[in-house]
């Protein structure tokens, strides 16, 4: 059965030759004639097609993108900011980037749109710090849109206005939590704040009501207002609406960016024959289907589900529609879509080993669990391969996890310990092993520093 | 008195324990209330909420209700309103009370929470106790004991961080110790109104220190000490001299101004090592000052009296009594009371002087107030001196009522009580003309010049009460003995008083409060034993037309001042 084929929707033009990131390229490509579209309409009847299309936020939670803008607060008199999260940190994630970079206009019509929507009337878009060339794009794309009366004030001779302002972080992954954004766009240590009482709808940007929304998912509002919420919906499958662009990385023979319908493809299709496979002579072991804090999940293994009815199906890892529900369903999620392929060439124990540093070194250090757990996870999996293994640091890590997850201020302390929690799960055979497979490995006379 | 108003109670179910709590009271106070100890770290009463320690979790629950009908869910097993438990632990310290609420502290779940957050509070600890000042007083070691596994399964190394740094002049850090609570950032932020500590680096990593080309030099720098819940910050001052399970604690009061913050006197064997706040919701919440930490370096000092003296010469209690009362009789007496004297001796001074006949002055003390913990009234008890009628009327700049009644001749002998004349504002001619009995502790131009001196007791030594700017009447008690050589100020000034003919009274605490209780209609009803710890406010309508020097501090706000005529 030959795979589906992608529905690029956001990623329409993006790979056409001689499409270009200036404004006249995309307005010849009909571009802010959805903006023209909206000022026309009643704000609250963009939000209510937003709701109707189900968009869930494409950032990493799948929030429902209308249910966020409902719960903002219209009634305190203080102004609503729109921040636009383009602190795209997630290993394994790359479709922000490629936006901002290729098709910025798209992003910046989806903002005024959404901004008009909520009555915003200063909207920022928070670049992580590792892209100074998105930045300096966002900014010539902003001169462009503001000199052509689509963004600043009274856009397109409405008494209308907004203005989009662009600020880099600096290159620290918790600045993808909302929260901690919003500390780091006041000019502070990005702590995430603690909720209650710092809801973002009441409480966010400069203690007012404020909406955080991913890049990928501004873009899908524009598309929403050109088809509509209803005919939106109809695209993907029944609560995973639209279209998600999926960024395939390692060890298969096509790695890259797809956009699919949410649910449209299965794990299977999408790893074997969009991505060509495996690389020759190498089988798939393991894939993180939603960015590194997502679970992992190991080829071979198979999930139990129930259907509506009542009645239970068993899928592989390889029939696992690409969609929200289903992989949450199977214990991990879609996350960001940043699908990470791991092949029989892989140490788990070396893996995870990665995968804990970096989330060690991006700890904010507020809260205790998450400072000192994501360390000490670090310490073992790194004294595992570089120092001496025990048999009994598998169970040590997974109660170090367990004892961070669900205690924190934020979801990072998940994010750190899913993986922890997932490999050594799904893998525990390999961390049980792994000391004697390492000490086989040692050369001869290696000193024993432990 | 006018009655607060009542605040908006809630019941909340605690452990299964009900109580009405004011609408918004958190968990860990309410729990308090029920007496259930939820640990905790980072948070404090008197500081914004960050919930970063995460040793407050509990289970939380509301009262179930239909959603759509909003009527009440009943649980058929308990004929009771069913309880929607949150299945994520939630943190005590931003709970907040609201109809309904349930907590749960005593569960399979928040012990095993609490189990992991200490566990991983000491993976990067140094264990270090038995040098540590904290010791003893250590949130870490009594948490470690109540909700610790008492194991350790920490094999990697620990952390490496800066183990001496100066904060400032008074703050020295141990970074291997902090447990990043930020409670020292926050009271350096909201209360001292000086934001200059603050994290750098991140995650396990993260260290306290200060802004660059900045020092933690504001007054009130060592509350950042009481505050640290564990021995990160130390008093340069205290450092290493003591273990404090042998200091003696006892309640004092700050003598620096007319704040009047409550305080604890730290001594063994008759040695004084530290003064720390106390907690006075009223008066100084849980702070104090710096400088009023040093106040006790005075008991020691070299220039403290040691010997009553005659004419120079030393003597005995009573012979000194016999050789004053010999002057005073002699009339033309001014007496000099102090607002740095208890409303005791202030009452007994006033008591000598109407016995002389003499008027009586009390030197004023002004400086800058620093709109927190110390007033521009450097006295802290001018107001006691209103209360037992000893003065009138507000004090005046430099004795100048009575440096003029010397310059006419009309003054020949002065009683001073504690009080340096020359300091206050006389000249040393003035002084020269003048016959003095000085009660007072330390040497100064006045006790060199007086022809008797009575070497007397600091606030340290002896007990009594002062009333500070909000007409609070507060108690301190004895903390140690006074050096050999020296009485008690109510006990010289009694025995003058009977020596020159005053109605006779005692000098002891018991019988000065008994006249105290009978005499000055303020105090009437009070007794010294029975005055809260706290300290009780005292009627101050009598004095509401004195214009008080004070402006505004933490909990005193001066009486509006009528418009210039």
């Amino acid at each position: 059965m030959p795979a589906p084929q992608q529905r690029r929707i956001i990623f329409k033009h993006i790979d056409e030759a001689g499409y270009t990131n200036d404004l006249a390229c995309y307005v010849r490509h009909g571009g802010y004639e959805m903006l023209k579209k909206a000022v026309a309409m009643q704000p609250a009847a963009i939000i209510d097609e937003v709701k109707k299309a189900g968009l869930r936020g494409r950032g990493g939670a799948g929030f429902p993108c209308g249910v966020k803008w409902g719960l903002v607060d219209r009634k305190s008199g203080k102004p609503i900011y729109l921040v636009v999260n383009a602190d795209e940190s997630e290993p394994g994630t790359f479709k922000d980037r490629y936006i901002m970079h290729q098709d910025p206009h798209q992003l910046i019509e989806g903002i005024m749109i959404s901004a008009w929507a909520n009555n915003v009337k200063q909207a920022y878009i928070y670049i992580r710090g590792e892209m100074p060339h998105g930045a300096r794009i966002l900014e010539q794309a902003i001169a462009e849109a503001r000199a052509a009366n689509f963004v600043g004030p009274n856009i397109l001779g409405t008494a209308y206005g907004c203005e989009i302002y662009v600020h880099r972080g600096a290159g620290a992954y918790i600045c993808g939590e909302e929260t901690g954004l919003i500390e780091s766009l006041e000019g502070k240590r990005p702590y995430p704040r603690i909720k209650p009482p710092y809801f973002p709808a009441v409480l966010g940007l400069y203690q007012c009501p404020t909406i955080v929304n991913n890049v990928e998912t501004l873009c899908h509002v524009k598309h929403i207002v050109e088809m509509g919420g209803d005919a939106y919906a109809k695209i993907g499958t029944p609560n995973n609406t639209g279209t998600r662009i999926l960024c395939v990385s390692g060890h298969v023979q096509k790695p890259g960016y797809y956009e699919y319908e949410v649910g449209k493809i299965t794990m299977g299709e999408l790893l074997n024959e969009v991505c060509g496979g495996p690389l020759p002579g190498r089988k798939f072991k393991a894939v993180i289907p939603g960015g590194s804090s997502a679970k992992i999940l190991r080829f071979g293994e198979t999930f139990k589900l129930k259907n509506k009815d009542g009645t239970e199906r068993v899928l592989t890892v390889e029939d696992i529609p690409m969609d929200f529900d289903t992989l949450a369903a199977c214990g991990t999620m879609g996350g960001s879509g940043g699908v990470i392929v791991m092949d029989d060439s892989v140490n788990m124990v070396e893996a995870l080993a990665n995968i804990n540093a970096f989330y060690a070194h991006e700890s904010c250090g507020q809260c205790t669990p998450c400072r000192e757990g994501s360390l000490w996870m670090k310490k073992i999996t790194t004294r595992m391969v570089h120092d001496k293994a025990r048999a009994e640091d598998g169970a040590l890590l997974k109660s170090v996890a367990d004892q961070i997850a669900g205690r924190t201020i934020c979801a990072f302390g998940e994010a750190c310990s899913w993986p922890t929690q997932s490999f050594v799960a799904k893998f525990g055979d390999e961390f049980k092993a792994y000391p004697e497979t390492k000490n086989a490995a040692k050369p001869p006379g290696a000193l024993d520093l432990v | 008195m006018i009655a607060s108003p009542k605040p908006d109670l809630v019941t909340v179910n605690v452990d299964g324990k009900e109580i009405a709590v004011p609408k918004g009271t958190n968990a860990i106070e309410a729990a308090r209330l029920v007496g259930v100890d939820v640990p905790y770290y980072c948070y404090h009463p008197k500081l914004s909420i960050v919930g970063n320690c995460r040793m407050c979790l509990i289970e939380m629950g509301m009262p179930a209700v239909d959603p759509a009908t909003k009527a009440p869910i009943m649980d058929p097993a308990t004929g009771k309103q069913k309880i929607n438990w949150i299945p994520r632990p939630q943190i005590g310290c931003a709970t907040n009370a609201a109809p309904g609420l349930h907590i749960r502290t005593n569960t399979p779940q928040i012990k095993d929470c609490r189990e992991g957050v200490m566990e991983f509070l000491l993976v990067n600890h140094p264990l270090d106790c038995p040098i540590c000042d904290q010791a003893g007083e250590c949130k870490l070691q009594e948490q470690s004991t109540g909700y610790g596994r008492g194991y350790s399964r920490y094999i990697e190394q620990k952390n490496v961080k800066p183990k001496r740094t100066q904060l400032g002049p008074r703050v020295t850090l141990d970074d291997e110790r902090c447990i990043l609570c930020s409670r020292c950032i926050r009271f350096c932020k909201e209360i001292a109104k000086d934001d200059v500590l603050g994290f750098i680096d991140r995650g396990s990593y993260s260290t306290l220190t200060c802004y660059p080309g900045k020092q933690l030099t504001n007054n009130y720098s060592l509350n950042t000490v009481d505050i640290c819940p564990v021995g990160a910050l130390t008093s340069t001052d205290f450092r290493f001299k003591m273990r404090v399970w042998f200091l003696k604690q006892t309640n004092s009061i700050d003598t620096e101004s007319s704040v009047g913050a409550n305080t604890v006197v730290w001594s063994r064997e008759g040695v004084i090592y530290r003064i720390t706040p106390r907690r006075n919701d009223d008066v100084n919440d849980t702070w104090m000052a710096d400088s009023g930490r040093d106040l006790y370096k005075a008991v020691k000092a070299a220039d403290r009296l040691a010997g009553i003296k005659v004419n120079g010469a030393d003597s005995a209690l009573d012979l000194a009594v016999a050789a004053a009362a010999d002057l005073l009789k002699a009339g033309s007496v001014a007496v000099v009371g102090s607002g740095r004297s208890s409303v005791e001796e202030q009452f007994l001074t006033k008591k000598l002087a109407a016995a002389l006949k003499a008027p009586a002055h009390l030197v004023s003390r002004v400086g800058e107030g620093d709109r927190l913990l110390i007033s521009s009234d450097r006295n802290p008890n001018v107001r006691g001196a209103l209360v037992t009628g000893l003065i009138a009327a507000l004090p005046t700049q430099k004795l100048s009522a009575l440096a003029a009644a010397i310059d006419a001749g009309q003054v020949k002998t002065v009683v001073s009580v504690g009080e340096d004349l020359v300091a206050a504002g006389l000249t040393a001619a003035q002084l020269a003309k003048v016959a003095v009995v000085y009660l007072g502790t330390h040497a100064n131009a006045t006790s060199a010049a007086a022809k008797v001196v009575f070497p007397t007791l600091t606030v340290f030594e002896k007990s009594g009460t002062f009333v500070n700017q909000q007409f609070r009447i507060q108690k301190f008690l004895t903390c140690v003995p006074g050096p050999t050589g020296t009485a008690a100020d109510a006990v010289v000034l009694a025995k003058l008083v009977t020596a020159v003919g005053g109605t006779a009274v005692a000098g002891d605490l018991g019988s000065v409060w008994t006249a105290l209780a009978a005499e000055v209609p303020a105090l009437a009803g009070l007794s010294f034993s029975a005055l809260p710890e706290t300290g009780a406010p005292l009627d101050a309508t009598p004095f509401a037309g004195l214009p008080f020097v004070e402006g505004e501090t933490l909990h005193y706000k001066p009486a509006a001042k009528t418009a210039a005529a």
